[in-house]
């Protein structure tokens, strides 16, 4: 038994939705009482869909247990195909379904509908929402086309030299993080190079575009939390070599391109550099200079957060105090990553573990999902939102990938924009003492909450100023630095640091006074532990 | 239509009441762990634990949006494959999960073990554990139980479990005392509101339930008078009836023709004259006549339907037919409590088209048909019947919103308005 508050995930069968909402012509019974069907308006109100997930619930009820939910069941297999005529059908439990064990596949298959029927196994008190997604993506490539699978041995024959490269796109779902966006980015980009894309799945895809899928010289494992899988097997079944490296970022991008240069034998070099890719010039302009060695803390799924880790090292020049993800099927990836920038990997899906790792770190910047978002709101640190789990707002209007050049257009301005721009703090300091950059006044780039989540600061401002000048200060801002008082003129002297980066020189002075066994902090205590802290 | 009218009209005989047809099928509604999203804001020093599945969170979860702000007073305990294997362990993993909570939150007075379909299908037995916890907790935490699972509640009859729980645990209200108790979730500003009303009428003393704190649990005994502010409440308004409690007959407090009615039924019991109610509720009539005016202009003549959800649908279609001048082509409720919406029913138009249940495919295919002006749907269905072309109300604002009495009477029809009027102004 798990404590949850909040949670990352969704059961698995949400996963399996996922890919079938992202289908036409696929249609999922699942075996589930009434009040499960909340799970279409993620779909309907989350993402705005149009369409109802092409989902049929058994609902049954307390009267039913024991008697007649098998024949609910085959009831309601027949009226949805009678109903949606689907060319695939898809059975699945959710989690009380899987208690009562009446075997809805079976029953299914049992019934003589003349259409593929898969049978989804998703075990719900083991297993979460992405496992479920690969799971059923697997489950309906390999189902269609494990009668085609080529003898062991017969290798596939090599591309006709008069005919451009084919690959497939595989992993984006309804719910996925941009997941539209990203495959018109990397389609566009492949084509840079001379690749066709020839099937994408399941994200608009059809029964019959998944038979095709083996035309292509070779598949892209764009989003590798929900087809890892499917690309794996294909690889080893049809032999079509997968591209893995995906394309988040200058640098990854670029290796991205020399993956499928490699694999396609085509000559990349010119596509590596595009003029619409804006990142890396503004990245060097000097304006940037400010964002150095931001510290940055990421947690997100796996994929994003190591993408983000490297722009962040590489592109940005920002300092990665943190990294961590809810996905512990691809925590190793995170923990490879981590080591990477000397960090302690966070592998948890307990959100105030994350919100307690990010109010030790106090980063400046945090990435992640709309979990951290709220969290970030309530520590008054900048954020912005890098993955799933999603959010009406994670859809916007606009085009705006993550993936290929554009992705990274995309996430420096997303990025850098809640941060405080160069220009921006250099007339901040210029102007410290004008009466309108008073320490109360809120960032107006962090929106109101910001006041209040610094009472600490406030309230000790306040204290300050109606103590006589010779007395010692408390210091409000740590439980563990208690021990630790401020003398007066150094709670002055810290009012002079801006105020964006007080609360940080508070709490390293009171650490390093605490480390020191000072007493009480001077003015001297303060520059010593700026000193110590050498930033 | 003018009040006077409304009043005037002679009651309907048995014979006319609507003819129910019922349904069976695919169900889209939540189940009764929904409730706790609005009981946990009412409720201010209690906390539910969902006892339950990865999905109960995750529901929990989607229909509290953006309530993640701060941290909630509700949370899951979620059932891994270890708990299902041994029943004993899962005992004693529950105790631990409710220690976690309550060193968590010290200032918890009431924690709510709530059961799900998973805990009823394994057969958890969540009034043991209760008591057992009790015992660990007494004097500091009080702990109850009740069921909220899909299998045997729909929607807003998770707060009728909720509340049904709290009904052992409220005072004696001493012999030869009299007390009219309110029950029904209903926003503090509502409440108070209310509260005024019942003073000037000279109604006293009056209580809530849910109160506020559970430290504030009202008394209850033979002198109470039960007035209903919800009409999903029925296991709740017998469990107070079976402590002696008199149940008054009423319609809802929804727009100024219900609230005025269930005033009157309040008058009535305490021997408050007629006289007495029309002078006091007269300025506040007044005022929602004059706020529902407005909203009249978008609404009379226009076509509702109500996809079953809320349980609020039969007073509402009450409401939006006789005072707002809407036709109703259907009304859709989960389940029909006959003796509950005895009052209500009486004031439905004749031949109105009542369903109990859902087959949902079904209902979509006459919801197709009648191409209302307006239907009132869940979450999951607003945005594809918009896209096919039809406007839509979400349930769900109905239960969120303060929509009760006569002061909201505007606001209440307004909701139903601005779907209408939005449409009506977009070019796109």
């Amino acid at each position: 038994m798990q404590l949850t508050l909040w949670s990352y995930e969704g059961p698995p069968h949400i996963g399996a939705m996922r890919v079938v909402a992202s289908m036409e012509g696929v249609h999922l019974v699942l075996h589930a009482p009434q009040g499960d069907t909340y799970a279409d308006l993620l779909f309907t109100m989350i993402e705005r869909r149009a369409t109802r997930p092409p989902v049929t619930y058994t609902s049954f009820q307390a009267r039913e247990l024991g008697s007649d939910t098998a024949e609910l069941v085959k009831t309601s297999v027949g009226e949805a195909f009678e109903r949606f005529k689907p060319r695939v059908l898809l059975v699945g439990e959710a989690c009380t379904a899987e208690l009562i064990q009446d075997q809805p596949g079976a029953l299914a298959r049992g019934m003589g509908l003349p259409v593929p029927v898969l049978s989804l196994e998703l075990p719900a008190y083991a297993r979460k929402e992405c496992w479920g997604a690969n799971e059923t993506f697997y489950h309906l490539v390999r189902g269609l086309l494990k009668p085609r699978v080529p003898e062991a041995g017969r290798h596939p024959e090599p591309r006709p030299t008069d005919r451009r490269a084919r690959a497939n796109l595989l992993g984006p779902t309804a719910l996925g993080f941009r997941c539209r966006d990203d495959v018109e980015e990397v389609t566009r980009l492949l084509a840079s190079v001379g690749v066709d894309v020839h099937v994408v799945a399941p994200l608009g895809a059809t029964p019959e575009d998944l038979l095709r899928i083996p035309e292509a010289d070779f598949n892209v494992c764009l989003y590798p939390e929900t087809a890892d899988q499917t690309c794996l097997w294909l690889e080893r079944m049809f032999g079509q070599p997968t591209v893995k490296t995906v394309p988040i970022g200058i640098g990854a991008t670029r290796d991205f391109l020399d993956e499928v240069g490699r694999i396609a034998g085509i000559d990349v070099t010119d596509a590596k550099s595009p003029i619409s890719s804006r990142m890396p010039w503004y990245s060097r302009s000097v304006d940037s200079t400010y964002l150095t060695g931001k510290r940055v803390f990421i947690f997100a799924d796996a994929t994003h957060a190591v993408a983000a880790a490297r722009m962040c090292a590489e592109e940005l020049g920002f300092t990665v105090v943190g990294i961590g993800t809810y996905a512990r099927e691809f925590a190793r990836d995170v923990r490879e990553c981590a080591k990477r920038y000397g960090v302690e990997p966070l592998i948890t899906d307990d959100y105030l573990e994350v919100e307690k790792r990010a109010a030790e770190l106090q980063p400046e910047l945090m990435l992640g999902t709309q979990m951290e978002r709220h969290i970030a709101k309530r520590l008054g640190i900048p954020c912005a939102v890098i993955s799933a789990p999603v959010h009406v707002q994670d859809f916007p209007a606009r085009y705006a990938p993550q993936m290929g050049f554009e992705g990274a257009n995309v996430m420096f301005d997303t990025w850098v924009h809640p941060l405080m721009m160069g220009l921006e703090e250099h007339l901040i300091t210029m102007f410290r003492e004008d009466f309108e950059f008073h320490d109360a006044a809120t960032a107006s780039h962090l929106g109101s909450r910001v006041g209040a989540s610094r009472p600490a600061e406030a309230g000790s401002e306040s204290h300050a100023a109606a103590e006589p000048a010779d007395s010692p200060v408390d210091s409000p801002a740590q439980a563990d630095a208690s021990t630790v008082i401020w003398a007066a003129e150094a709670e002055q002297e810290l009012k002079k640091i801006p105020f964006f980066v007080r609360g940080k020189a508070r709490r390293n002075t009171e650490r390093f006074a605490a480390e020191q066994g000072i007493q009480t902090i001077t003015v001297e205590t303060l520059y010593d532990a700026k000193a110590h802290f050498g930033r | 239509m003018s009040l006077s009218h409304a009043a005037d009209r002679a009651p309907a005989t048995g014979d006319s009441l609507p003819v129910v047809t019922r349904e069976r099928g695919q169900r889209q509604v939540f189940c009764g762990l929904a409730g706790i999203v609005w009981l946990h804001r009412k409720i201010q020093d209690a906390f539910f634990l969902v006892v339950g599945s990865r999905t109960c969170a995750h529901l929990l979860q989607s229909a509290a949006g953006v309530m993640i702000f701060a941290e909630p007073r509700f949370a899951t305990a979620i059932l891994h494959e270890r708990d299902l294997a041994g029943l004993a362990d899962c005992n004693a993993e529950l105790d631990r999960v409710v220690a976690e909570v309550l060193e968590r939150r010290p200032d918890i007075g009431t924690l709510f073990l709530v059961g799900s379909c998973p805990s009823e299908v394994i057969k958890l037995d969540l009034a043991k554990a209760a008591e057992r916890l009790s015992g660990v907790y007494r004097g500091r935490v009080r702990i109850l139980d009740y069921s909220a699972s899909g299998l045997e509640t729909t929607f807003t009859q998770g707060e009728d479990a909720c509340l049904k729980a709290l009904v052992p645990e409220l005072p004696q209200l001493p012999n030869g005392e009299r007390s009219l108790l309110v029950l029904g979730t209903l926003p503090d500003v509502v409440e108070d509101q209310f509260a005024r009303l019942f003073a000037e009428l000279g109604i006293d003393p009056v209580h809530f339930l849910p109160p506020r704190r559970t430290t504030e649990f009202p008394p209850l005994g033979s002198g109470t008078k039960v007035l209903l502010a919800q009409p999903f409440l029925g296991e709740t308004a017998r469990a107070c009836q079976a402590r002696g409690a008199n149940l008054l007959t009423a319609p809802y407090p929804f727009g100024v023709e219900g609230t005025l009615g269930w005033l009157r039924a309040a008058t009535e019991a305490w021997g408050v004259s007629g006289e007495v109610l029309e002078a006091v509720t007269a300025p506040a009539i007044a005022r929602a006549q004059r706020g529902l005016a407005h909203h009249r202009e978008a609404l009379a003549g226009k076509r509702i339907s109500f996809l079953p959800d809320s349980q609020l649908e039969i007073p509402l279609a009450r409401f939006l037919q006789r005072e707002c001048g809407m036709e109703l082509v259907e009304v859709g409720t989960p389940f029909l409590d006959r003796q509950l919406m005895a009052e209500e029913m009486r004031l439905l138009p004749e031949g109105v088209r009542l369903t109990e249940g859902q087959d949902l495919e079904r209902q979509l295919d006459r919801l197709r048909e009648d191409r209302p002006d307006l239907t009132v749907c869940g979450l999951g269905l607003a945005n594809p019947l918009e896209s096919e072309g039809l406007r839509t109300k979400w349930s769900i604002e109905l239960v969120f919103t303060p929509v009760h009495g006569f002061d909201q009477a505007a606001d209440l029809a307004e909701l139903f308005a601005r779907p209408l009027r939005r449409a009506a102004l977009l070019r796109v």
